[in-house]
C-alpha cells in the first residue's frame, strides 16, 4: 500500500523530485503543496475543496498575539508540511544509538523494551507486537459497527460522515492555527460510535501503527451517535521524540442526544533542554459539540512537555441538559510556558460544566490558567463550578489566572474558587523523614495535589501518569 | 547507638542548644522533659537531620557521624520521627504514603520492597496488635484526623518502618487515656536489646506505662539533671523551679 503511494507520488505530475527513501512535498505553503497532500492521500475532489477554501481563507487573516507566552515568529514558507515517515535507513539500529537520557525516562516509567524502540523511532524488522494485538482489538470493534481508522481512510470509505461532521464544531474559519490545519492537515483518528453502541475498550491513539509518525498537523473527529459511549486516549507518557517544531492538531467531538464522550490526553513533547533551548509548540485547538439532549463530554488533559503548550479543549453545550467537564494538569519546569484553560459555551436549558484545573510551576516556567464559561440568554438554569489551584515551585516561577466570565442570564449559578500556593517545605520535611528522597517527595505531594484530575484517567494511564509527574519536576526542587 | 557531644544549634541567629551531651546505648529508653521553649522540639528536628539549624558538636549514630547525613539518609538507616504536630498532606492516601515510605527504607537497606499484598497484611498485623483502626489509613494522610488519631498514626507508622532509634516528641500530648496505652503498646512491644527511643513529654503519666531509663531534665538548650523514673514523679510535684 505505502509503496503504490510513494510510486504514484514519484510520477506526480507536478515534477516534484521525489526518492523513494525520502518522499517529501517541497518546502512552503501553497497550493501546489496542498494538492500534493491531497493527491497523495487519494483524496476526492470536495476534500480538496475544502483545504483549498481555508487556505483561502488562511492568506487573509494573521497569527493571534494575545496569549501569554510568545515565541519566535514562524516562517510559514520555510516549513515542510508533508514527509512520508522516514525510512528504516534514516533511524537509529537501536537502542544503543539514542540519547541515554531517554531511556532512563522510559525505564522509570517502565515501558517496555519493545515498545521504547518504537518510540524512541527505532527502526524494528520483526513485526511490532501491538500489529496482532491491533488486528484483534479490530475485529472486536466491527463487530459492534464502530469504525475506528486513519481520518484519510475515512475521508475515503466514510465520505458522508466526514463530510457531515468535519468542521462543523471547528470552522474552516476559526481562527489562524485551525485553519492553517484545515489546509494542511496530514492524518489523525476517525472514530464513529453508532447508535446505542458503548464502546467495548478505550481507544487509543497507540493502538494504531505510525501513530507517532502522523506529523505536525493532526486532525481527529470523534462521533458519538445517539446513546453511544466511548472513551478516547490520545498520546502516551513517554517522551516523544519529533522533528516538527510546530504542532497544530484539531480535534473534533461531536455528542449526539443522550452520547457522551469522554477524551484523555498525556501530552509530553519534547520541552526543550535545561536553558529553554528547542522544544515543541503545542498549539491545539479541541473542542467538543454537544449537539444533543443530556450528552456529555468530558476533557481530561495532563500536559507534562512542550516548550509552550497553548490550548483551551472546550465544550459547546448546545443541547438541553447536556454536560461539559474539563480537568486538567498543567505542569512546566525550567524555562517552559502553559497558557492553557477552556471555554463552556451554555447554549441549551439546565446545562451544566465543571472546570478543574491544577497548575504546576517550577524552574523559571510560566503557568496561566485562562478560561471562559460564557452562558447565553436561552441558557436557563446554566450552572457553572471553576477550581483552579496553582503551586509554585521555587521564586523564579510564575503562575496565572485569568477567568472569564460572560453571564446573559439571570438564572444560572457561577461559583470560581482559585488557590496560590508554594510547596510547603514541612510537608516535604515530614516525607524526608520517612525515608522518601526529594523528588519522590515532590512526586507525592504534587500527586496529591492534583488527585481530582488524575482520578479521572482511565486506570492504565493513570498509574502511568503520576509516574510522569514525578519525573516531570525532577530537579525542581533543591 | 546516640552519642551527642557539646551539641549547639542556632537558627535565625537565635541559639537554643547550648552545649548537649546525651548517650543512649542499644535498647535504652530515655525520656526528656522540661519547660515550653527549652529546646526538645529543636533537639528531635536536629536529630532528624532537618536543614535551616546552625549546628556544631558533634552528633553520632551507630558509630558514625551524621554531620553530613540528609533527612532521609538519616531515616534509611533507622532514626523516626513521631512528630508533634503531624503533616496533613492532601490528595495522598495514608496506606500509599506508608508503603512508598517503607519500600525506600527498605531499598537502601537493600533489602526487598513489598509488594501491596504483603504490605496490606503488615499494616494488618500491627495496627490490630496496637488496637487501631486501620479505616484511618485509607484516607487521606492526617487530613482531617483527630489530634489523637494522627499521634495513633504516628506510632503506627513507627511499628511498621521498625527503625533502631525512635524519637517521639510529646506523642502522648493531648491523647485520652484509651490512645495512651495504645502509644505504650507501641513503645513497649516493640523493646528489646537492640531498639532505642527517646521520648520527649510533659507528663510523668506516660512514663508509668513505659518505664524509663533514664530521665533527662533540659532547660535552656542543656541537660540540667539526670535520674531514673523518679526524677519524673518528683518533677510532676515540685514543678521545674526547683531545678534551675
Ligand atoms: N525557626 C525558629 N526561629 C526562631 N526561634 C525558634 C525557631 N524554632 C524554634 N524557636 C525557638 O526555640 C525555642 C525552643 O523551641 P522548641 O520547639 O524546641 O521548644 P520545646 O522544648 O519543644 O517546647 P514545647 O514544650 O512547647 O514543645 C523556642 O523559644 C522557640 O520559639
Ligand atoms: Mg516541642
Amino acid at each position: 500500500m505505502r509503496q503504490q503511494e510513494l510510486e504514484k507520488a514519484k510520477d506526480y505530475k507536478y515534477g516534484f523530485t521525489t526518492d523513494i527513501e525520502s518522499i517529501r512535498a517541497p518546502k512552503g505553503l501553497n497550493e501546489e503543496v496542498i494538492k500534493f497532500i491531497s493527491n497523495i492521500k487519494k483524496e476526492p475532489k470536495w476534500m480538496l475543496e475544502w483545504r483549498l477554501k481555508a487556505f483561502n481563507r488562511l492568506k487573509s487573516i494573521k497569527e493571534p498575539n494575545w496569549q501569554k507566552p510568545k515565541y519566535p515568529k514562524i516562517d510559514y514558507q520555510n516549513l515542510y508540511y508533508y514527509s512520508a515517515p522516514k525510512s528504516a535507513k534514516d533511524k537509529p539500529k537501536s537502542l544503543d544509538e539514542v540519547d541515554p537520557k531517554l531511556i532512563e525516562t522510559y525505564k522509570k516509567l517502565g515501558i517496555p523494551l519493545k515498545e521504547q524502540e518504537k518510540l524512541a523511532g527505532v527502526a524494528v524488522d520483526a513485526v511490532f507486537d501491538s500489529v496482532s494485538v491491533a488486528t484483534t482489538f479490530k475485529d472486536k470493534l466491527t463487530e459492534k459497527g464502530i469504525i475506528f481508522c486513519p481520518i484519510s481512510e475515512a475521508i475515503q470509505k466514510h465520505p458522508d460522515l466526514v463530510k457531515k461532521y468535519l468542521g462543523s464544531v471547528i470552522p474552516i474559519t476559526d481562527h489562524y492555527f485551525a485553519t492553517l490545519n484545515s489546509a494542511v492537515f496530514t492524518d489523525g483518528s476517525f472514530v464513529y460510535i453508532p447508535e446505542g453502541v458503548r464502546c467495548p475498550m478505550e481507544l487509543s491513539t497507540y493502538f494504531r501503527i505510525n501513530a507517532s509518525e502522523t506529523g505536525q498537523f493532526e486532525r481527529t473527529l470523534i462521533i458519538a451517535d445517539k446513546g453511544s459511549y466511548v472513551s478516547y486516549l490520545e498520546g502516551c507518557t513517554a517522551p516523544m521524540r519529533d522533528e516538527n517544531q510546530l504542532h497544530a492538531a484539531n480535534v473534533e467531538l461531536v455528542a449526539l442526544d443522550d452520547a457522551e464522550i469522554k477524551y484523555s490526553t498525556v501530552q509530553n513533547w519534547y520541552p526543550g533542554d535545561k536553558d529553554g533551548k528547542g522544544g515543541i509548540y503545542n498549539f491545539v485547538t479541541k473542542r467538543g459539540l454537544c449537539k444533543g439532549k443530556n450528552s456529555k463530554i468530558s476533557w481530561t488533559q495532563v500536559e507534562t512537555g512542550s516548550a509552550i503548550t497553548w490550548k483551551y479543549p472546550s465544550c459547546i453545550l448546545k443541547g438541553d441538559n447536556s454536560v461539559g467537564e474539563f480537568y486538567s494538569i498543567a505542569i512546566t519546569n525550567n524555562y517552559q510556558k502553559a497558557d492553557t484553560g477552556t471555554k463552556m459555551i451554555h447554549l441549551g436549558k439546565n446545562t451544566k460544566s465543571k472546570i478543574i484545573s491544577k497548575g504546576i510551576s517550577a524552574g523559571h516556567a510560566d503557568n496561566t490558567y485562562r478560561g471562559l464559561v460564557d452562558i447565553n440568554k436561552n441558557a436557563l438554569n446554566a450552572r457553572n463550578y471553576t477550581q483552579c489551584d496553582s503551586l509554585l515551585m521555587g521564586n523564579k516561577c510564575g503562575a496565572h489566572t485569568v477567568p472569564y466570565i460572560k453571564n446573559k442570564n439571570s438564572s444560572s449559578t457561577i461559583e470560581h474558587e482559585a488557590t496560590t500556593s508554594k510547596i510547603n517545605e514541612d510537608q516535604l520535611y515530614y516525607c524526608n523523614q520517612r525515608g522518601l528522597n526529594q523528588e519522590e517527595s515532590v512526586g507525592l505531594i504534587v500527586n496529591g495535589f492534583c488527585k481530582e484530575v488524575l482520578q479521572q484517567l482511565p486506570m492504565e494511564f493513570a498509574v502511568e501518569a503520576q509516574k510522569l509527574v514525578g519525573i516531570s519536576l525532577e530537579g525542581s526542587v533543591g | 547507638m546516640l552519642e551527642i557531644k557539646n551539641l549547639k544549634a542556632s537558627i535565625n541567629e537565635r541559639s537554643i542548644l547550648k552545649g548537649l551531651n546525651l548517650h543512649i546505648k542499644p535498647g535504652e529508653l530515655h525520656a526528656i522533659m522540661g519547660p515550653n521553649g527549652s529546646g526538645k522540639s529543636t533537639l528531635a528536628n536536629v536529630l532528624s537531620g532537618k536543614k535551616g539549624y546552625e549546628i556544631t558538636g558533634e552528633i553520632n549514630f551507630e558509630g558514625e557521624s551524621l554531620k553530613a547525613v540528609s533527612v532521609e539518609e538519616r531515616a534509611q538507616k533507622g532514626i523516626f520521627l513521631a512528630f508533634q504536630y503531624p503533616l496533613e498532606i492532601p490528595g495522598v492516601n495514608t496506606n500509599n504514603f506508608l508503603k512508598t515510605s517503607l519500600n525506600s527504607i527498605l531499598k537502601a537497606k537493600g533489602k526487598k520492597e513489598l509488594d501491596t499484598l504483603s504490605f496490606l497484611k503488615l499494616v494488618k498485623e500491627k495496627s490490630s496488635e496496637l488496637g487501631i483502626d486501620e479505616k484511618i489509613l485509607s484516607r487521606q494522610l492526617n487530613v482531617g484526623f483527630s489530634g489523637g488519631e494522627k499521634k495513633k498514626n504516628e506510632i503506627l507508622q513507627m511499628k511498621i518502618l521498625d527503625p533502631n532509634l525512635s524519637i517521639l516528641d510529646e506523642t502522648d500530648s493531648g491523647l485520652d487515656i484509651d490512645a495512651l496505652k495504645i502509644i505504650a503498646k507501641g513503645v513497649n512491644s516493640s523493646r528489646d536489646d537492640k531498639k532505642s527511643f527517646l521520648v520527649i513529654t510533659h507528663y510523668q503519666r506516660l512514663l508509668e506505662y513505659i518505664k524509663p531509663d533514664f530521665v533527662h531534665v533540659l532547660s535552656d538548650g542543656k541537660i540540667v539533671r539526670t535520674g531514673c523514673g523518679e526524677l519524673a514523679e518528683e518533677l510532676e510535684k515540685t514543678g521545674y523551679k526547683k531545678i534551675n
